[in-house]
């Protein structure tokens, strides 16, 4: 079936199957590799994506549920100017070891941002689906507090 | 014999065909029609399940796109929750914050962010986990489902909803339109605590209470509980032993009166025995929580 959506800020059409997740779409159909496979169950957000403004799992939606939705991906949300100031603080905290799930962070970050989380506490809620292998979490909460100060 | 394991969580390893009605006229007309045809709404459960092979639908009829299944709604003593309205809407709602305090406080501990945004209240319901996380908030509520199908439709309470664990009495053809939550009248306190390994997995066991006082009087308590029987459930018989107590001795009474109304099991997430032991525990608790509550609510002006 087709389905057409906005990615990244222009429209796609793209043909799939009715059981290819978004997650399987993204990557193999239309190449973007930002998004990453952990579990495919969930649990690990390393595929995480903004669906209509809001963080989701791409492994547990449905690529046709997607048409006339706007989908937002990781390698965009890097090019914005907030995507860039995330990655900056997490590079200088030290909060990136092998970067596997950092894409899924970002993303996360950035959704909560936008949507007007400004404390550590209601950050770490946030980013409660968002693991990393690499437990560099302490870094990660580092790099997030420094954001803030300077969101703020 | 070489066996290889082909499940693998990347791709979802059948197919199906799949519909996204714009109403559920046309929703009911396809499940209907089609042998064989399930609902999905946010597919948090059930694409998980589609993956490891647990299900093998012939045709998905997403919910998500019913705009009357969407809402969430103030009617006369009663707030109305559409089936396809997800978790993160519960906790953003202004009327849930209001009205259904207790409901709040458990849909911000249902799994994570991204989780809540996809996973739907009907979904938590209709997959009837014993550790659904909306359903002791909403047993403690007396909330009542609406079924409907083709036929027509009828309103039952939430607990004769679930038959079993992942059973519930939804016939070939019905959806469930929406849960209706009959606001509670007294002041109340309220409280959910949940026990599960990490903050965002399923419940080991859980427990909801609303607490109404007069005095330092039980006037009115309602406890349920998630993960320590076949359904969650209502600790029926416990509330009214302890209904007209002090409060105190109310709590020291709580944890065995409730212990003799459930009936945990040995399973992956935890043990019988510390199902028994922590719901007895998390029960005092709550009512603890509850208590404070209470008395702030009173407190406000
Ligand atoms: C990582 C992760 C963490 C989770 N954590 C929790 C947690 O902490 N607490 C918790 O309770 N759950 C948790 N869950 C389970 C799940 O997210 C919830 O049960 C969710 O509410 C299911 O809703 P859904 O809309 O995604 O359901 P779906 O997967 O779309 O559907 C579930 C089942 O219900 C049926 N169904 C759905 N809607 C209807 C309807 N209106 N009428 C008839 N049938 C219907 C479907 O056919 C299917 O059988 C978690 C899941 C994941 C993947
Ligand atoms: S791959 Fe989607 S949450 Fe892990
Ligand atoms: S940096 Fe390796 S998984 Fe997080």
């Amino acid at each position: 079936m087709r389905v057409s959506f906005r990615l990244n800020g222009s429209v796609v059409e793209v043909d799939v199957e009715p059981h290819e997740t978004l997650l399987n779409v993204l990557r193999d159909r239309l190449k973007i590799k930002s998004v990453k496979y952990g579990c495919g169950i969930g649990e690990c957000g390393a595929c995480t994506v903004i669906l209509d403004g809001r963080p989701v799992t791409s492994c547990l939606v449905l690529a046709a549920k997607v048409g006339g939705s706007e989908v937002l991906t990781p390698d965009y949300v890097a090019r914005t100017e907030l995507g860039r100031r995330i990655v900056d603080a997490m590079l200088e905290e030290g909060a990136i070891q092998c970067g596997y799930c950092t894409p899924g962070f970002l993303t996360t970050i950035y959704a909560a941002i936008i949507r007007g989380v400004r404390d550590a506490d209601s950050m770490r809620r946030a980013l409660l689906g968002n693991l990393c292998r690499c437990t560099g979490y302490v870094n990660i909460m580092k790099a997030v507090k420094r954001l803030l100060e300077d969101v703020r | 014999m070489l066996s290889i394991n082909l499940v693998n969580t990347y791709r979802i390893p059948q197919t199906f065909e799949y519909y996204r009605p714009e109403s559920l006229r046309e929703a009911l007309v396809l499940l209907s029609t089609i042998e064989g045809a399930k609902v999905v709404a946010g597919g948090t459960d059930l694409l998980v399940d589609l993956k490891f092979r647990r299900v093998t639908p012939r045709a998905l009829i997403d919910i998500t796109g019913i705009g009357e299944l969407r809402s969430i709604g103030v009617g006369d003593g009663y707030v109305e929750i559409g089936s396809a309205v997800t978790i993160q809407e519960l906790v953003e709602s202004e009327v849930v914050g209001r009205h259904l305090p207790l409901l709040a406080e458990a849909a911000e501990l249902l799994g994570s962010w991204q989780i809540r945004n996809l996973a739907t209240v009907g979904g938590n319901l209709c997959n009837a986990s014993p550790a659904a996380d909306t359903a002791p908030p909403l047993l403690a509520y007396d909330a009542e489902v609406e079924l409907v199908s083709l036929g027509g439709s009828r309103r039952i309470p939430l607990e004769r909803f679930f038959a079993g664990p992942k059973k519930t009495v939804l016939e070939r053809g019905e959806v469930l339109r929406s849960i209706r939550v009959p606001l509670y009248r007294r002041r109340a306190g309220w409280s959910f605590i949940k026990i599960a390994r990490t903050s965002f997995d399923l419940a080991k066991v859980s427990a909801a209470v609303l607490l109404s006082l007069e005095g330092d009087t039980v006037a009115d308590v309602r406890i349920a509980l998630g993960s320590v029987a076949p359904t969650p459930v209502r600790a029926r018989a416990a509330e009214e032993s302890l209904t007209g107590t002090g409060f105190e001795e109310a709590v020291a009474l709580a944890p065995e009166l409730v212990a003799r109304e459930i009936a945990p099991i040995d399973d992956v997430r935890s043990t019988a025995w510390y199902r028994l032991e922590v719901a007895k525990t998390i029960v005092k608790d709550a009512m603890r929580r509850a208590y404070e509550r209470f008395l702030r609510v009173g407190a406000a002006p």
